[in-house]
């Protein structure tokens, strides 16, 4: 890999042991800016391990991580809250950071989130959460985003519309962004770099050498390479997040 | 005016209502009452090292409390035995190393009823200023910490992950319990620390609907207790600190018949 001032977080053959088992091994990667990077494997596969590697959430770790910047917004995969805390969505928002008001508000506004601010953040069915997750993780406007599995439970249509939303973010700041996602669709389409991970990494590189590789066929089955075929259909027109056909040429 | 030894009572029990309130709002939302219980039962060796080398209380206190504190971290790393049982461990065999010292130490003679539940007439002018000093040290630091601590109450891997510094955060607010410990024993007494923590943070939870509220309603609480419950222990002529601690009680209990009132009304 080579040297470049783009780089914002570089793995270098990390690996985690925990109980004398490895989490994941042999990872290599590097996320630059306006890059985004996608990390797709089956369950238990260290996806969201290679990612908390990245974060430094992990101390004693095999390899070396280096990370080229302090302003990180991370979407985790699972939150719970406990009872005892009382917390709003307001309060939450401002968790690691100072905002101003409206700073909150178009952050919120922007995932369509913006009319629960003064919501108990217990109080919020799944999707809502991610929705807040995900207008916290980008409201500092931060020059890595590391998003996993940021729209799960999140309705058909807003998950396109939060992809969408996801991609635009980057093109606007910037920024970086470590994704990982089952959603094979959105993965080959919008991403730059493909880390196909199966407790290491199996394959790697543009979604289309990775569609073609025979170790993905083998992870996802035959059908998953037909994926990018699919989605590559020439469009003579767009669709708006709830499906309906705007713009044709 | 501190030469009353109830107006010196009332002033020391208001100052450790300020430190209580915030921080065991704290060790409710990251479940640290039984850790609290154990740094209150380590301060009864800290107490008796103080006699034996004639240091202040609070002090020594505080040193044993960290050290039991530190202790604590190195055996979670060692066994894998489950935390309540560690700190049941440490929290039993501090006490009774406390209590062996004390035999030794027969030539003090020692008021062990007030050592555990506090003495009103113990409080001098001296511990006036450890309390309100100590206090005021203990929530200026707490204010400066205040965003990274609440951040990883919250979730620790999203602190880590944005920078927040959680494993030093923790360290800091583990040292801020020991010294709120430090402080309050003389007053409320060793085994009545941890109801001074919680029960005015709990009654708290019951009306509040964001932190900061909790925090505020929780000093309140507090300083409600401690008020009620020194004027009733000098009517009744009861032990200070498990007047406090039953005052507390009593507003909690109000607490909840308000809260199923509300529900009630809503519906």
């Amino acid at each position: 890999m080579t040297l470049n001032n783009d780089v914002l977080v570089r793995l270098e053959n990390t690996g985690v042991i925990r109980n004398n088992r490895w989490l994941v091994k042999g990872v290599s990667l590097e996320v630059k800016k306006e890059k985004i990077v996608t990390l797709i494997g089956p369950n238990g596969s260290g996806k969201s391990t290679t990612a908390k590697i990245a974060l430094g959430i992990y101390k004693d770790i095999e390899g070396k991580v280096k990370k080229f910047t302090d302003k990180i917004g991370y979407v985790p995969q699972k939150i719970s809250i406990d009872w005892t805390l009382p917390i709003r969505v307001s309060d939450f928002m401002t968790l690691t950071m100072d905002l101003k008001e409206d700073e909150i508000n178009d952050s919120l506004e922007l995932t369509g989130v913006k009319h629960l601010k003064d919501n108990d953040l217990r109080n919020l069915s799944g999707g809502e959460f991610q929705r807040v997750l995900i207008a916290r993780a980008i409201s500092k406007k931060p020059d890595l985003l590391v998003l996993d599995e940021p729209v799960q439970g999140v309705d058909f249509k807003g998950e396109l519309s939060l992809y969408e939303l996801i991609k635009k973010i980057s093109d606007e700041l910037g920024c970086g962004i470590l994704l990982i996602s089952h959603d094979l669709h959105v993965v080959m389409s919008a991403t730059d770099y493909v880390v196909c991970l199966n407790g290491h990494v199996c394959c790697s590189g543009t979604p289309q050498s990775v569609v073609n590789d025979s170790k993905y066929k083998e992870l996802f089955g035959d059908r998953a390479s037909t994926i990018l075929s699919v989605y590559e259909h020439d469009h003579d027109h767009t669709h708006s997040p709830d499906g309906t056909i705007e713009n044709k040429k | 005016m501190f030469d009353d030894f109830f107006i010196r009572a009332l002033i020391a029990g208001l100052g450790i209502a300020l430190v209580t309130g915030p921080l065991g709002c704290f060790v409710i939302w990251r479940r640290l009452s039984f850790f609290a219980g154990t740094l209150a039962h380590s301060s009864l060796l800290g107490v008796t090292l103080a006699f034996s080398f004639d240091i202040n209380i609070s002090f020594s206190v505080l040193l044993i409390s960290s050290a039991v504190a530190l202790i604590l971290l190195r055996l979670q790393k060692a066994t894998k035995l489950p935390s309540d049982a560690l700190l049941g461990l440490l929290a039993h065999s501090s006490l009774a190393i406390g209590l062996v010292v004390i035999g030794y130490l027969s030539y003090i003679r020692f008021d062990i009823m007030g050592l555990l539940f506090g003495d009103i007439l113990a409080v001098n002018k001296r511990d006036l200023l450890v309390i309100w000093v100590g206090g005021a040290i203990i929530l200026l630091i707490l204010k400066i910490i205040w965003k990274p601590l609440f951040a990883s109450t919250v979730n620790y891997e999203l602190a880590e992950a944005e920078g927040m510094k959680p494993e030093k955060i923790n360290a800091i607010f583990t040292i801020l319990m020991a010294a709120v410990i430090a402080i309050s024993i003389k007053m409320v007494g060793i085994l009545l620390i941890t109801g001074m923590l919680i029960i005015p943070a709990a009654m708290a939870r019951n009306f509040a609907n964001n932190p900061q509220q909790m925090i505020i309603l929780s000093i309140v609480g507090g300083i409600l207790a401690v008020i009620i419950g020194l004027y009733s222990s000098l009517q009744f002529n009861s032990a200070s600190g498990p007047s406090i601690i039953t005052a507390a009680l009593v507003l909690f209990i109000l607490s909840i018949f308000n809260i199923k009132k509300l529900k009630h009304l809503k519906k």
